[in-house]
């Protein structure tokens, strides 16, 4: 592969090769050096999926017994949850794009950025050990519920500990980020001439910096039960496994946001620049992004609705958690009222945008089922969750992440990749991802319970059905990867500004150079400034 | 963008000043709840913490003579923590 | 030099007192989590915390309140000394302050060595042993109070660091931040305790 002179891939520094990047203090290394990562990452955890649903396929043990089974679904949420989405949309094309889009030449804090990459690789190493050490796998779902997590035999210690390294990583990102939106900005760019995805950058680093020290200090008291015996949420000594539930899910449920925010905030990125038309309701999206940012801080009791909280608090958690869906749903109406009479470029970003759009509206629709009292009841623990999950998760993050990786690709690697195979690949995906989880829905609400190798014959076809879709989506998945990976090597060239974006990050060229800017801009318009023609 | 160091310079005696407070409402924490007052003994002796707290915020900690903005983002830190705690207790006080 | 895109034309002291506030949220927050259990935990066995605290002594903890209160202090005015130029002063003031530290830490030393001389340590047979509440108490006791003490220790660091730089200077009237952020820090952990104290040796 040529290096592109006179870009951030160019070698300036004394070191070559590897090294010359795991020592890289720029943003759009230590950018792509998370992409690898987490990428890695979700490849494993996927195939661990994969053969979850190989093993679902049919009643009874079929490729697996419960025992790996168990171990299996809490690696496959661990790493996905831990080593995937959280970090994924912020770690990724929050480092590469942030500086650009507000016109800096890195993040505030450049060394603190190559530290954090260090803590989510030393956290993933440590959390996989768990797999390999002896006492086996962690078998208690991702959640670590107490008190089976601090009587289980399985590897504990290094998959909690794995967990608050990253979690760590994860802190340090969103200081880094805070910092650099309130002081880095470039001249004349005002804080609502800030474009949208910095903003949800912004929300999302707030609740990564304060939700994620209280899962801190939870994994701590792991260790101090399964170490020291102390007892604050074991019954037998007068502790209480709810008060474990209230502080996980106290950052957890936080931690959903810190996944889908940026999500959103690519979302309003590309869906302007593909209808050519300025975005609906900026500062309501904007609005909306804080409120969501707040008020689902005070939504997590509803994962707990059946653990046995007081009739106060699940009238409570109801309310909020429907409040909650308010400036989502504002911002899903914002998002197709930017589309309507507009000019559309039909792209392969544009088909994950606007698919998004209806993933996310199905899954968020659920969460209503889930956070209704009376209904959740039914379906709490059930196959519904599971899908309702991946629907808004692999679904919202997924869709708006390979969206992102598709239109921002051409500024990161200088090259353009192959929309045929682009769009083939989003279409087979889209199909297998449909037919993989909605079965999920309706299975969950005739009973069949989640975290179960097993099931009654009843589920047989469901289940079928959905086994069959996750093979489809796989492959979708193999299309997309193999064609970016080849394209980002053997690609044709790609132009500065290949979408006709109107924010600053298609005004320098593909790839950009290292310093991003030659002089930093002066910013005298609103971002999405498309004329009308 | 540059930014040049903080110009105001707090007196000494300020701090001096301030330190015998705190020792004051660690000492009259320490008398109120020598008394048999049951929870009120709790309240006050979180009282007399939360206003020392404040003191040491203000004064030694600087919000006082700093910006707006660090003002803006403690309180808005706190009252996240009070909330989410007393959210915890809806399910605590009414089980 | 590594790969570095930006060379510090101009250095922003606001940018770096905002990143250590930011830092000392997430420590807010990470003690926030054990002052939630407490409160809970303090609910759900009123009497047994009531009885229990009294097993500790009241008057070593007002000496150490008082001495982070005064290192609270000394730390601040260094800032004030900085500015001020009196570079003697000012490491003068920040030596006072770690031995405060230390001294905290050696009264905690002592503090803990006559419980753990009574078999009262966590995952200890007593302590197992003891009624529901006292034994929430004390873990949390060693838990609340252990996690500060790391806290001090980190603090101590933190200052001597500061100390050495403004020996050599590079801490100086014209560029102070970072001995701002070090008494910040410092100020945290004061915080800490100033709940702290209340909460285990006053509730009695």
């Amino acid at each position: 592969m040529t290096t592109f002179e006179g870009s951030f891939y160019e070698n300036k520094g004394k070191y070559k090769g590897i090294l010359a990047w795991i020592t890289s203090t720029d943003h759009k290394r230590i950018g792509l050096l998370y992409l690898y990562g987490i990428m890695s990452a979700f490849i494993l955890a996927a195939i661990v999926g994969l053969l979850m649903k190989i093993e679902l396929i049919a009643p009874g043990k079929t490729i697996m017994d419960a025992k790996l089974y168990n171990g299996f679904f809490t690696l496959h949420g661990i790493t996905m949850v831990f080593l995937v989405v959280i970090p994924g949309m912020p770690a990724i094309f929050g480092n590469f794009m942030l500086p650009l889009m507000i016109g800096a030449k890195d993040v505030a804090f450049p060394r603190l950025n190559l530290f954090s990459w260090y803590l989510y690789v030393l956290g993933a190493l440590v959390a996989i050990s768990s797999q390999f050490l002896k006492g086996g796998p962690p078998d208690t779902g991702w959640t670590f519920y107490a008190p089976y997590s601090f009587r289980t035999a399985g590897n504990m210690m290094p998959a909690v500990l794995g967990a608050f390294i990253l979690g760590f990583s994860s802190i340090l990102t969103g200081l880094n980020f805070i910092v650099t939106i309130h002081r880095m900005r470039a001249p004349g760019m005002t804080w609502l001439k800030m474009p949208l995805f910095p903003w949800s950058l912004y929300g999302t680093a707030w609740i990564q910096l304060l939700a994620t020290p209280i899962i801190g200090i939870t994994l701590l008291m792991i260790v101090g039960e399964r170490l020291l015996h102390i007892g604050f949420f074991d019954p037998a000594l007068g502790g209480d496994p709810v008060l474990y539930q209230h502080l996980f899910w106290t950052y957890s449920h936080p931690a959903v946001y810190i996944m889908i925010v940026p999500a959103m905030g690519a979302i309003s990125e590309m869906l302007p620049t593909f209808a050519r038309k300025p975005a609906f309701g900026y500062k309501a999206i904007v609005i909306s992004t804080m409120l969501i940012a707040i008020i689902g801080s005070l939504v997590w009791g509803h994962h707990m609705y059946t653990a046995g909280m007081s009739s106060a608090a699940l009238i409570a958690f109801s309310f909020l958690t429907f409040l909650v869906a308010i400036p989502s749903a504002i911002k899903v109406f914002n998002w197709i009222s930017t589309l309507y009479k507009g000019s559309i470029l039909l792209a392969p970003p544009f088909y994950w945008a606007s698919s998004f759009l209806f993933v996310f509206m199905i899954g968020g629709l659920s969460g209503l089922v889930l956070g209704s009292l009376a209904t959740d009841v039914h379906v709490h623990d059930t196959a519904f969750v599971v899908a309702h999950f991946h629907y808004i998760i692999f679904g919202g993050v997924g869709f708006a992440f390979f969206g992102a990786m598709h239109y921002w690709f051409p500024k990161m690697f200088g090259r353009m990749y192959d929309s045929g195979w682009a769009t083939i690949g989003w279409l087979t995906f889209f199909i297998g991802f449909v037919t993989l989880y909605t079965p999920m829905f309706v299975l969950g609400m005739q009973g069949m319970p989640r975290r179960y190798f097993d099931y009654l014959p009843e589920f047989h076809p469901g289940n079928i059905l959905s086994s069959f879709g996750a093979i489809v989506m796989v492959a979708g998945l193999a299309i997309i990867i193999i064609n970016l990976i080849r394209s980002a090597r053997y690609g044709p060239k790609a132009e500065m500004n290949p979408w006709g974006g109107t924010t600053l990050e298609w005004t320098i060229p593909s790839p950009p150079p290292l310093e991003n800017f030659d002089e930093i801009p002066t910013v005298t318009e609103r971002p999405y400034h498309y004329k009308k023609n | 963008m540059s930014s040049s160091e903080n110009r105001h310079v707090v007196p000494y005696s300020t701090y001096i000043v301030i330190l015998l407070v705190l020792l004051v409402f660690t000492g009259l924490s320490i008398l109120v709840t020598s008394y048999e007052l049951g929870p009120l003994a709790v309240s006050a002796a979180l009282l007399f913490a939360t206003l020392k707290t404040t003191l040491v915020l203000l004064y030694f900690m600087h919000l006082k003579f700093e910006e707006r903005l660090f003002g803006v983002m403690v309180s808005v830190v706190m009252a996240l923590f009070l909330v989410v705690l007393v959210i915890t207790f809806f399910d605590y006080s009414f089980r | 030099m590594s790969q570095t895109a930006v060379h510090t034309e101009h250095f922003d002291a606001t940018a770096s007192k905002i990143g250590m506030w930011l830092f000392i949220f997430t420590e807010l927050l990470l003690f926030g989590g054990l002052f939630i259990v407490y409160s809970v935990v303090r609910f759900m066995h009123q009497d047994a915390f009531h009885l229990a605290a009294q097993e500790l002594d009241v008057v070593l903890g007002a000496t150490n309140t008082g001495l982070l209160l005064i290192s609270s202090m000394t730390i601040a005015m260094s800032v004030s000394a900085i500015q001020f130029g009196h570079k003697k002063f000012t490491q003068i003031l920040i030596i006072i302050t770690i031995l405060i530290g230390l001294v905290f830490l050696v009264n905690k030393y002592f503090e803990w060595s006559v419980k753990i001389g009574h078999g009262l340590y966590p995952g200890s047979p007593v302590l197992q042993g003891f009624g529901n509440g006292d034994t929430l108490f004390f873990g949390l006791y060693f838990f609340m109070t252990g996690l500060h003490a790391l806290h001090i220790v980190a603090g101590v660091s933190i200052l001597g660091w500061v100390l050495v730089r403004v020996n050599r200077n590079g801490i100086h009237a014209g560029h102070f931040v970072h001995l701002e952020n070090g008494a910040l820090y410092w100020h945290l952990v004061d915080v800490i305790w100033i709940f702290l104290f209340p909460l285990f040796y006053l509730i009695s």
